[in-house]
């Protein structure tokens, strides 16, 4: 009996390696002609605090992939989607990209959020990894020749967020409520108040809130309406952004409300007030009430596969990232026999060569630095649609 | 002015971490565990409520019943099947477990709801009361809010100290081995501690979720560690200090917040809970307890 445990053990470790084996040949072959599947991968917050996002750009770039593979593919390869969850937590988005190197990917979509794209970055630096983030704005996600970004940057989002205010003429004092402890919303208030002094625009208020602060903004609210301000500026995600306006309605602020691309989603939370955001204004690359062929397509489709929480400007932006990339493979006519370093050195010419129209924007170019150059959309929340101003 | 409306609303969102931090400390005096689940059981009950509203269309008290009740037996069912096979195992594996079922909560919660948040409708009404000509406005949700939890307070101290179950948990409390050769069911005053526990982090839930109407899967993990940091401040084990300890934590926060800076008040937060930890290392009304040999 005992002899047989140890013949057991020895034909159980034999077939252990054996199966090693077989899978390191599989996975040398998967690189043939004959498979010819390009591998995209990302990482992204799939659970937790901030899992809509993550969800959103998982969907919006599967919905992408599916369509281009079901009309044949690019430059006779299929695509393919790889992702890993990083929680929003720079230190999981490193885990991630090892895991994605080891599942095969070639080319990667980056990290979803800024702290965990940044961290991503690092480390695609060292393979000569193409990244194209649909999502993250900090200015350092994309440092690195190798790395482009579908959205606008924070810096371009609180600069343009200012002039938009003075230029129109919507307000002239302003007060600002940020999340202090938030890469994007500190990124965009620092450079909408350097923006304000030059343009002259009056801020009477600066307030902010912490990841562990978000629930009580009374002290917050009381300081902007004592501040006498005729403009709340809200630079934030639309969770807290929902709060602060029921909030504030208690405490009888009554005052215009200007947000970036993170207010979008408001009004398609579950159960809100849709008075609340009434008259609510926003730059958005993005807008689900656009009427433009593309959108339509996008919205009807991106509704018959996925809940339509999930259909925000993320999804929209890694939507668009896919096609993007397509466009990028095609005009540097990639194949699936190089090597990930190859394509990223045949990629990083076409991007600056390309002109892209998707739902996130028309005729955009991409400069040597990585950054898209297009217009946002200035829209207004009436009856809980957007309005275009 | 301002003072006094800064002190009410510490007040408000005080009374809610301290009937959170209830849960903590009662469990912790009983079961010598930290239950870093009972934050999520907040979610839970919040999310039953929601459904109980908006999917059911039930009366808003039917509503809050609904959820403390599914609450209750979620309560018992996490400490029978997660907590119960590790009553001799170290206090470390027992911690794990916690942030285990602390997850596995959250992540249910995200399959089954989603992940995006939604707007919780207030179960109380959504009225103001207006003092001293608007310079003070008090929500009706922050009066219930106070009302509830003074209410619960006393009810809770009046149960430990007169009823026999009540002592009960005292005696178990004070010392497992000796409670039971007293006749005491250890087990089922356990179970009950944490039904207890789990309907006031539901009613805390509707509360919160009330005053502050946001609900997402990770809704109750931010309060919770915000009740733990109260149960520890007002001495943990300790009834009257998890709710002095609640209260203060919120005025203190919301305090700091209009006087000082919104920028420093987690820093002066948890600055103070140092200093007094530093003087009282066993909390505010915390019992030094002599290791017996």
């Amino acid at each position: 009996m005992k002899n047989f445990k140890k013949v057991l053990a020895v034909v159980m470790a034999l077939a252990l390696i054996v199966t090693c084996f077989a899978a390191c040949g599989k996975k040398d072959t998967s690189n043939d002609k004959k498979d010819a599947v390009l591998k995209i991968g990302f990482t992204g917050p799939l659970t937790g605090d901030n899992a809509q996002y993550g969800l959103a750009v998982q969907y919006g770039a599967q919905l992408a992939i599916d369509e281009i593979n079901a009309a044949g593919g690019v430059n006779g390869m299929k695509l393919e989607l790889l992702y890993q969850d990083d929680m929003a937590d720079p230190a999981a988005a490193v885990t991630g990209y090892s895991k994605l190197i080891d599942d095969g990917m070639k080319v990667s979509l980056g990290g979803v959020t800024s702290g965990a794209c940044t961290a991503f970055l690092g480390e695609a630096a060292d393979d000569n990894m193409f990244m194209l983030t649909p999502s993250a704005t900090a200015v350092e996600a994309i440092q690195g020749a190798y790395a482009f970004r579908v959205c606008f940057s924070d810096p371009a989002q609180g600069t343009v967020s200012a002039d938009y205010i003075k230029d129109n003429g919507v307000a002239e004092k302003v007060a600002v409520i940020y999340d202090s402890s938030d890469a994007y919303s500190s990124g965009i208030y620092k450079n909408f108040i350097a923006e304000a002094k030059v343009k002259g625009l009056d801020v009477v208020a600066e307030e902010s809130y912490t990841k562990n602060t978000k629930t009580d903004f009374s002290a917050q609210l009381q300081s902007v309406k004592n501040s006498g301000a005729d403009l709340l500026f809200l630079p934030i995600y639309y969770n807290e952004a929902s709060l602060i306006l029921a909030q504030a309605k208690t405490a009888g602020l009554n005052v215009k409300v200007f947000g970036c691309d993170g207010l979008d989603g408001l009004v398609s939370m579950e159960n809100f007030d849709k008075t609340l955001a009434e008259n609510v204004m926003l730059l958005t690359p993005f807008s689900t009430s656009a009427t433009d062929d593309l959108t339509v397509n996008f919205v009807k489709n991106f509704k018959a596969k996925y809940s339509e929480t999930y259909l925000n400007q993320f999804g929209a932006d890694a939507y668009d990232a896919i096609y993007i990339l397509k466009a990028a493979i095609e005009k540097a006519n990639v194949t699936a026999d190089m090597d990930a370093s190859a394509i990223c050195e045949a990629l990083k010419k076409a991007m600056v060569e390309i002109t892209f129209t998707g739902v996130t924007g028309t005729d955009i170019t991409w400069g040597a630095d990585g950054e898209p150059v297009k217009k946002p959309i200035a829209v207004k929340i009436v009856n809980g649609e957007y309005v275009v101003m | 002015m301002e003072f006094l409306s800064a002190i009410i609303a510490g007040i408000s969102l005080g009374s809610i971490y301290a009937l959170i931090a209830l849960g903590y400390t009662m469990v912790y005096g009983i079961a010598k565990m930290l239950n870093f689940a009972h934050g999520d059981v907040i979610m839970v009950g919040a999310f039953m409520m929601f459904i109980a509203l908006t999917k059911m269309g039930l009366h808003p008290i039917l509503c809050i019943i609904f959820g403390t009740v599914i609450c209750t037996i979620l309560g018992v069912v996490i400490e029978k099947l997660a907590y119960k096979p590790l009553r001799k195992a170290t206090s470390l594996a027992v911690l794990i477990t916690a942030i285990g079922v602390s997850y596995f909560l959250q992540n249910s919660a995200q399959l089954i709801f989603g992940a995006g948040s939604k707007t919780f409708t207030s179960l109380f009404g959504s009225g103001n009361i207006s003092l001293f000509d608007g310079q003070i406005i008090i929500s009706h949700n922050t009066i219930v809010t106070i009302c509830v939890s003074v209410i619960i307070m006393i009810g809770l101290t009046l149960f430990i100290n007169k009823t026999k179950t009540g002592r009960a948990m005292l005696a178990v409390s004070e010392d497992k081995g000796a409670a039971q050769l007293m006749g005491i069911n250890v087990n089922k005053t356990i179970s009950i501690t944490f039904a207890i526990g789990s309907a006031l982090a539901a009613i805390a839930g509707a509360l919160l979720c009330s005053s502050y109407p946001i609900l997402s899967p990770t809704t109750g993990a931010m309060p919770g560690i915000k009740a733990f940091t109260a149960a520890v401040l007002g001495g943990i084990g300790s009834i009257p200090g998890a709710m002095i300890g609640g209260i203060l934590l919120g005025v203190i926060e919301n305090i700091s917040k209009v006087y000082i800076s919104t920028q420093l008040s987690d820093a002066i937060v948890f600055g103070i809970l140092i200093i007094i930890l530093l003087v009282k290392p066993t909390g505010i009304l915390g019992k030094k307890m002599n290791e017996k040999v």
